[in-house]
């Protein structure tokens, strides 16, 4: 009924474009930062965690932001644990693995932005653990008013570049934040049409393909993610079409924490197309263009792009709205037939909104189902069997039941 | 969090003999006629036409409230309470059945349990529904969860206060000012809104220079650990002594006769060289100074307590207890500049440090109150103060030389309260800390 996971197939011109996103993904020790460094001499790489950080920010005074989101399935988590009870979620543990082991000794600083306490408290054990390296907490605005929230958030981005402008990055320049945010707006378009294809021609872009050349984005300069986005997608057009009889789902609840490949394989081969999802959501947050004309200040353009087109999710505070509404939405714009939630175990944020959610698709009567993993899960059995189970619900009723 | 048991229900649980022993303890009197007073205008806020806001204990703005004539409703105190009335297992199960996770904080699916249950208060009458939620996000991820919850249970509006953190460790001019723009545009004209009056700018002042004088017998109260014996718990007894001002009473009269009656209770108790206290009575002797990091459990609060009475141990200072309001590094309210003296306050609550900061505190309190030891009680509801304390284990043990302790429990789920395990670990510690001064007197 479903498809299995496919073998990599030698004719498949998408293979050299997934071979080097897997080996870019795969590089816990981050080698591509450590070259762009080489190549880039005495610029600063500055890491960040998930969910957002305003990227051109830190590319508009020549540093290069690295995405940093833990170790996954990859990395034996020898001193990492011995800093966090069973009852806190996977990823600081091995992201403190990564600091240890020196695989993030390239990185120049770290930025931590306002997404949940445990990353916020990260923030503080990175000042007391590395005290040699710039750690800073991005308090990311939950009140949306241009005025407060807006005003504040600009602030806070001036701090950051006195910050790093201290630490020895380029003087900030507007013109040249201008052209950071242009080269934002090109690779998200770029992006887009990624996701559009995946939206509409499932059979060419798999979900997990797709999480792969989006994150190497993580470690590349925005100019050349778009590239490598642009050359995934033209290959992905010139393969063969397949058909399946897949349901079409939404994953969400994995902004953080990242599921291992293999549980999204998992979902992919137990009959689910997943035509969206959250993971890496920071690539995505802001919806559409940042807009900044020529003669805008492009701190409040940065601003403004999150004040008003920042993705619903489970780090944005959404008071007077229905919370769900934008999920809903969500669904019948890539013409779902179901969500999945996948939380990382012990992850608040998203594990609190999932009830509210779950309300929204009860009243729109969309079906769903939800699982927890880490993000060094290594047995998928019982996922493939729930998700196989939720998938052949679907196809049959129409509903999860 | 943070929160605080109000005395209704310990006396309930409080043995005999301290029972018949509570008549002279008049500040306990106090707070109990003060708290079931606060209940029984909410029993009968709507009758009154009185305005109910719902808030949390972080960063409250009691004297906002207070001037507007609204009545707060604190859901975590409603949590502990059930908590210590052992009925938050069933509250919890409740909202899990509702599809709430296991993994997250337990306070907020013991309040929904207690809503879907009937909302029934700690004093057995039903708590009205709130005419506003006033989020003040302080310190605290889960506080913005929580209301985005009730706000699907409430047909009310609610408003948001973001309290930037201390990531640097300090406040900024721009957090102040971010902090006091948000009271004028939007906190203050939605509380207006739904108190149906204009805020009295004069009478907000009035208040907070009430509220600046209890605060000052609050350290006073504190600082009473300096002494030896203390006759203070700072812990397990500093729970009911932040009951008042972290709850419903801040800038009241009420607030300014209790903490002065505390307060003179203390001097007396030093004046006769008693210690603090205790579940079985007044303590005995002063065998270890200690040091309490994060919450405690409130399942089995008394329990709790006893290991640590009965061997003797009293804590001298706790940071839980500056959860609402960290007083004693020298903030107070200042009548003045009462908006902005209203950020600072939400600012530099305890969980709105970062952790050098609070290890800093620690470390600080360890000094001055001459501890022998610090213990952490790492709850596993709460990321705001759980993620981290691993670390500052370490560096505490490092910077002050004094040996730390660890045990895990939970705030309101009795399923995470294992006694024996517990027992053992505060028994095992407190022999180490035995061992050391043998050693050191040796
Ligand atoms: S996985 Fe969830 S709880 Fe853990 S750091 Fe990320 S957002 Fe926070
Ligand atoms: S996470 Fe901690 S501070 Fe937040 S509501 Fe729960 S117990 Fe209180």
């Amino acid at each position: 009924m479903s498809h299995a996971e496919v073998a990599p197939n030698p004719q498949d011109p998408a293979l050299p474009v997934l071979e080097r996103a897997r080996r870019l993904v795969d590089d816990l020790r981050f080698g591509e930062v450590s070259r762009w460094k080489e190549r880039n001499p005495g610029k600063l790489a500055i890491g960040y965690m998930p969910i957002y950080v305003p990227r051109p920010l830190l590319e508009g005074i020549g540093c290069l932001p690295v995405a940093v989101f833990g170790g996954g399935d990859q990395v034996d988590i020898i001193k990492g644990d011995s800093f966090y009870q069973s009852y806190i979620c996977h990823i600081p543990r091995s992201t403190l693995e990564l600091a240890l082991n020196g695989s993030l000794d390239s990185l120049d600083g770290m930025l931590f932005p306002s997404i949940c306490d445990v990353i916020r408290n990260l923030s503080g054990m990175w000042q007391m653990l590395f005290p040699e390296k710039y750690a800073s907490y991005v308090d990311l605005p939950q009140n949306f008013d241009p005025e407060l929230g807006g005003r504040f958030y600009v602030l806070d981005l001036q701090r950051i570049l006195r910050d790093l402008e201290a630490r020895g990055a380029a003087k900030y320049d507007p013109e040249r934040l201008r052209a950071a945010i242009r080269a934002e707006n090109s690779r998200r378009a770029a992006l887009a049409e990624l996701d559009l294809l995946r939206v509409k021609e499932p059979f060419r872009v798999r979900a997990s393909e797709a999480y792969l050349v989006a994150r190497t984005g993580g470690v590349l300069e925005t100019a050349e993610h778009e590239r490598f986005v642009r050359e995934f997608v033209a290959a992905a057009r010139e393969r063969a079409p397949r058909v399946y009889d897949n349901v079409r789902v939404l994953v969400r609840g994995s902004f953080c924490e990242q599921p291992p490949l293999g549980l999204i394989k998992t979902l992919e081969s137990a009959g689910c197309d997943i035509v969206d999802d959250d993971f890496q959501l920071g690539l995505r947050y802001i919806e559409g263009d940042i807009e900044c004309g020529p003669s805008d200040d492009p701190l409040v353009a940065l601003s403004n792009a999150f004040l008003r087109r920042g993705q619903a999710t489970a780090s944005r505070y959404i008071g007077d709205e229905e919370k769900g509404a934008a999920l809903v939405k969500s669904v019948r714009e890539v013409e779902a037939d179901g969500v999945i939630f996948a939380a990382a175990s012990f992850c608040d944020p998203a594990l609190l909104d999932q009830p509210m959610l779950e309300t929204a698709l009860d009243r729109a009567k969309i079906p769903h189902t939800s699982l927890k993993f880490a993000e060094n899960t290594g047995q998928f059995q019982v996922i493939r069997e729930q998700a196989g189970a939720f998938s052949d619900a679907v196809k049959l009723w129409g509903s999860a039941a | 969090m943070t929160t605080t048991p109000t005395t209704t229900v310990p006396h309930v649980n409080r043995p005999r003999e301290v029972e018949a022993d509570a008549a002279k303890d008049d500040s306990q009197l106090r707070q109990k006629q003060m708290i079931s007073g606060h209940f029984e205008k909410l029993a009968t806020a709507k009758e009154d036409g009185r305005k109910v806001a719902y808030t949390f204990v972080p960063g409250n703005l009691t004297e906002l409230m207070l001037a507007l004539d609204m009545l707060p409703v604190l859901p975590e105190i409603n949590a502990l309470q059930s908590g210590m009335r052992k009925l938050s297992g069933n509250y919890i199960t409740e909202a899990e059945k509702l599809g709430h996770s296991e993994d997250v904080c337990t306070y907020v699916k013991c309040d929904i349990g207690m809503m879907k249950s009937g909302n029934i208060g700690p004093t057995g009458t039903k708590l009205p529904s709130p005419d506003i939620l006033l989020l003040s996000y302080t310190g605290c991820f889960t506080f913005m969860k929580w209301f985005e919850l009730l706000k699907q249970e409430y047909d009310c509006p609610v408003t948001m206060l973001h309290v930037p953190y201390q990531g640097d460790g300090h406040i900024t001019p721009e957090m102040r000012s971010y902090v006091v723009g948000q009271l004028e545009r939007e906190v203050i004209p939605a509380l207006e809104k739904a108190a149906g009056k204009k805020l009295d700018l004069d009478r907000l002042s009035e208040l907070l220079e009430r509220s600046r004088r209890a605060e000052d017998d609050l350290v006073a109260v504190w600082e009473s650990a300096q002494h030896r014996p203390s006759p203070i718990d700072g812990y397990f007894g500093g729970v009911y002594y932040i009951g008042p001002i972290f709850s419903a009473f801040r800038g009241t009269q009420d607030a300014i006769d209790y903490y002065r009656m505390l307060r003179g209770e203390v001097e007396e108790r030093i004046r006769k060289g008693q210690g603090p206290v205790t579940p079985d009575g007044d303590a005995t002797e002063e065998k270890y100074r200690l040091v309490v990091e994060g919450p405690p459990n409130w399942t089995n609060f008394f329990d709790f307590w006893r290991m640590f009475s009965r061997e003797g141990a009293t804590v001298v200072s706790s940071t839980y207890t500056r959860v609402g309001g960290l007083y004693d590094t020298g903030f107070r309210h200042d009548p003045k500049d009462p908006l902005g003296t209203l950020a600072d306050y939400c600012l530099g609550c305890y969980t709105n440090l970062n952790l050098p900061m609070r290890t800093k505190l620690l470390a600080s309190y360890i000094e001055k109150y001459q501890a022998d030891g610090f213990l952490i009680n790492s709850v596993k509801s709460c990321n705001s103060f759980s993620a981290g304390q691993l670390l500052m284990l370490r560096e505490l043990e490092r910077k002050t030389g004094v040996p730390g302790g660890f045990i895990e429990s939970d705030l309101v789920d009795p399923r995470y309260f294992g006694k024996a395990n517990i027992e053992n670990r505060v028994q095992s510690y407190l022999q180490m800390l035995e061992a050391r001064k043998t050693r050191a007197s040796a």
